[in-house]
């Protein structure tokens, strides 16, 4: 299957890693990967804080680029869920209508793509931590996705997984909302990262680097040890 | 930015460090939610109650003009007084003439957040009329001379000790703990105050088009007291309150208490149907009722977000929403706070005014996942945004986002952003988190990762 890969503006310049990993571990399952070098932003930024025309005119040429594309992987459910959800409403009654919702529907959130559509769970995968789940709130309610990460993180070896109390607590971050609403933000962090801190992981992981952006900033303020790792990277250790 | 949001920002900077005010909601709502759990797993099929609480609401809204129609009429003809109000002015207008009118010394109030929207207290006190609010959680917050903090708990933010101490000061009684002892206190101001009334006013949870009767839940039988004692009842409830059918209790009484306390059913689910008739041993002798538009109409016109006068006001949506429970009921300074207040409020007060309480929220969801009605909150938010910026733009912020957007999706310009990006860090690392800082509202309180020296982009274009 020729994969198109979409990577995500934050990924691509605050956690290549996470990126590299997706990479690897769709052509180590044979497939070739293509990753178009105009595409970095979905647009969710303008259309979270309303802009919607000027979402547009960065979610149009991304529709563009993506139109032959056999399948559509990006590695974030919240830029997922932009495509996926958000396309269709933001492009209605437009003439990029159709091509929107044909994306949309050949587009998957990494670890969806993984168990939903190629029906791999287990990758070989190492990781001798334990480790807690963070579901992003994009992924979880729009896009429905809870179960897929946790399969995958259930076949790594030397894993030991713990739930999480507060796992289907949103982290904070929301997009421009943490910069306008820092406190507020930082708040609903803090109930999030003492919640992880009790289950005694080494790791949050996540299927969004947007949310573990935000709880690593905090955690590493405050001094914690729990890191944060994208579950690509995961998947991708041996 | 409006004085409203200015006024926002300051209170939910300074309610989101109080981690008094976080363990107090904190603890209230985990027992709040465990027994919502098991209320909802003692449905066959929630996801189905939902469905069908959803269309029959959706029924009700889509047909309004019917319903309202057959549950007047019904009404009027058991001789109730059908009073019809588009505004608050207007509704505080008529129920200040009824009170006039019977020459009343004493007024007794039981629950209604549509009072609260209307500011009919107020409106009474200044017309010289002394009200009592008798529901025990609102009796204390008039007690404090504050609003309800949450529609369904309005004194849920207070200790026992804060309302012992409360009582101490405004009632003279001995200081305790004991929740049992405390609502004996409250109980014996109360029972005297039910006894002189002349003049009881109700809310309604629900207005029953089939039959022409209204629902009262609640959980003290003070509303049932409200009704029954002084001569002349008045019951002030929003247009959008209608059920189609009298059946339709049947799924909405156990769903309203499961999600609004945890309750299978509230102790007291009450029809009214008239004032005392002929034969009848109590009951009031006369029956006023007031329907209150006050914009919900305009609401009803939106197509997008009118599912959200489908609200039942059970309060699941605030005790679930994670911005609601680290600023706090009060922050909102509207009579509806969290989700549904944050999505309907532009629509009742002005949507530039009001707008700041859409921003305010990650969209994270859990109020839409938790809606036993199913209102589509969260995409309301984004919608409530998308207007706002339609209608009045902020010039810097569409600024920086046309800018972001062109450097973006152009290979070489992000490319040459992401260099001046290396190169700026350490020096914005040197003044992280002061006001030099052009990230310190990211700073203040938590680190920035590193632009990565090669990023995804470069890796990519190297390895081939």
């Amino acid at each position: 299957m020729i994969i198109t890969l979409f990577i995500p503006c934050f990924v691509d310049a605050l956690f290549p890693r996470a990126g590299i990993s997706m990479v690897q571990i769709l052509e180590g399952l044979g497939h070739r990967v293509v990753c178009p070098a105009e595409i970095a932003c979905c647009g969710q930024p303008p259309f979270n804080s309303g802009y919607w025309d000027e979402a547009r005119s960065i979610a149009a040429p991304v529709l563009d680029k993506l139109k032959d594309a056999e399948v559509v992987v990006i590695g974030s459910g919240s830029c997922g869920a932009m495509v996926k959800k958000f396309y269709p409403e933001l492009f209605a009654n437009t003439p990029q209508a159709e091509l929107a919702k044909k994306i949309a529907a050949r587009t998957w959130e990494f670890s969806e793509f993984l168990v939903k559509k190629l029906g791999v769970t287990d990758l070989g995968a190492r990781f001798p931590h334990k480790v807690t789940f963070h579901d992003g709130c994009h992924g979880l309610r729009e896009l429905g996705i809870k179960k897929s990460p946790r399969e995958l993180l259930g076949k790594v070896s030397g894993l030991e997984f713990v739930e999480l109390a507060e796992a289907e607590t949103c982290c904070g971050f929301g997009g421009t909302f943490a910069a306008k609403f820092p406190m507020i933000s930082t708040a609903m962090g803090e109930v999030k990262c003492a919640s992880a801190v009790e289950t005694g992981a080494e790791y949050i992981v996540s299927n969004d680097s947007s949310c573990l952006m935000h709880l690593q900033g905090l955690l590493s303020r405050q001094g914690k040890p729990i890191k944060t790792i994208h579950l690509a990277e995961v998947l991708n250790h041996r | 930015m409006s004085t409203f949001a200015a006024q926002f920002l300051k209170q939910a900077r300074v309610m989101a460090g109080d981690l008094r005010h976080r363990q107090i909601i904190r603890t209230a709502l985990g027992n709040y939610e465990l027994a919502r759990d098991q209320g909802r797993a003692a449905f066959q099929d929630w996801q189905g109650a939902r469905q069908l609480a959803a269309e029959t609401k959706w029924e009700a809204i889509n047909h309004l003009d019917h319903y309202l129609e057959q549950f007047a009429s019904k009404l009027e003809t058991r001789g109730t007084k059908v009073h019809w109000a588009s505004t608050g002015e207007q509704a505080r207008e008529i129920i200040l003439q009824i009170v006039r009118d019977k020459k009343a010394k004493s007024v007794i109030k039981s629950k209604a957040m549509t009072a609260e929207e209307i500011h009919l207290n107020a409106a009474l006190e200044a017309a010289g009329f002394n009200v009592v609010e008798n529901d025990l959680g609102e009796f204390i917050v008039q007690l404090r001379h504050e609003a309800p903090y949450h529609i369904v708990f309005p004194s849920m933010h207070l200790t026992r000790d804060e309302i012992s101490g409360l009582f101490e000061r405004e009632l003279g009684s001995a200081p305790t703990n004991d929740p049992e002892e405390l609502t004996m206190i409250a109980r014996r101001v109360l029972r005297k105050k039910f006894l002189t009334a002349d003049i009881g006013i109700t809310g309604a949870n629900f207005a029953i088009a089939e039959t022409g009767m209204i629902s009262i839940t609640e959980n003290e039988g003070n509303a049932r007291l409200t009704a029954a004692l002084p001569k002349t009842m008045i019951s002030l409830l929003g247009i959008e309150k209608i059920l189609p059918q009298l059946e339709d209790l049947a799924l909405f009484l156990p769903m309203l208490a499961t999600m609004g306390t945890g309750q299978v059913l509230t102790c007291y689910n009450t029809l009214y149907g008239g004032p005392r008739q002929p034969g009848e041993s109590d009951g009031p002798e006369e029956w006023h009722v007031v329907l209150l538009d006050n914009h919900r109409t305009e609401l009803l016109a939106d197509a997008e977000q009118r599912d959200a006068l489908g609200c039942i006001r059970c309060g699941a949506c605030l005790n679930v929403c994670p911005i609601f429970r680290n600023v706090g009921g009060h922050t909102y300074s509207t009579t509806y706070s969290g989700p549904i207040g944050s999505v309907i409020t532009p629509h009742l007060r002005g949507l530039q005014d009001w707008k700041h309480l859409s921003n305010a929220s990650s969209l994270c969801g859990a109020c839409t996942e938790t809606c036993p009605v199913k209102i589509d909150l969260h995409h309301h938010l984004l919608q409530n945004r998308r207007n706002a910026s339609a209608a009045q733009p902020a010039f810097f912020e569409r600024l920086a986002y046309k800018v972001f957007g062109f450097v973006a999706n152009r290979p070489a310009l992000w490319s040459i952003a992401k260099k001046f990006g290396r190169w700026g860090q350490p020096l914005q690392n040197l003044v992280k988190g002061t006001t030099l800082d052009p990230a310190k509202s990211w700073t203040q309180t938590r680190d920035l990762p590193q632009l990565a020296g090669e990023s995804f982009k470069d890796w990519w274009r190297n390895r081939k």
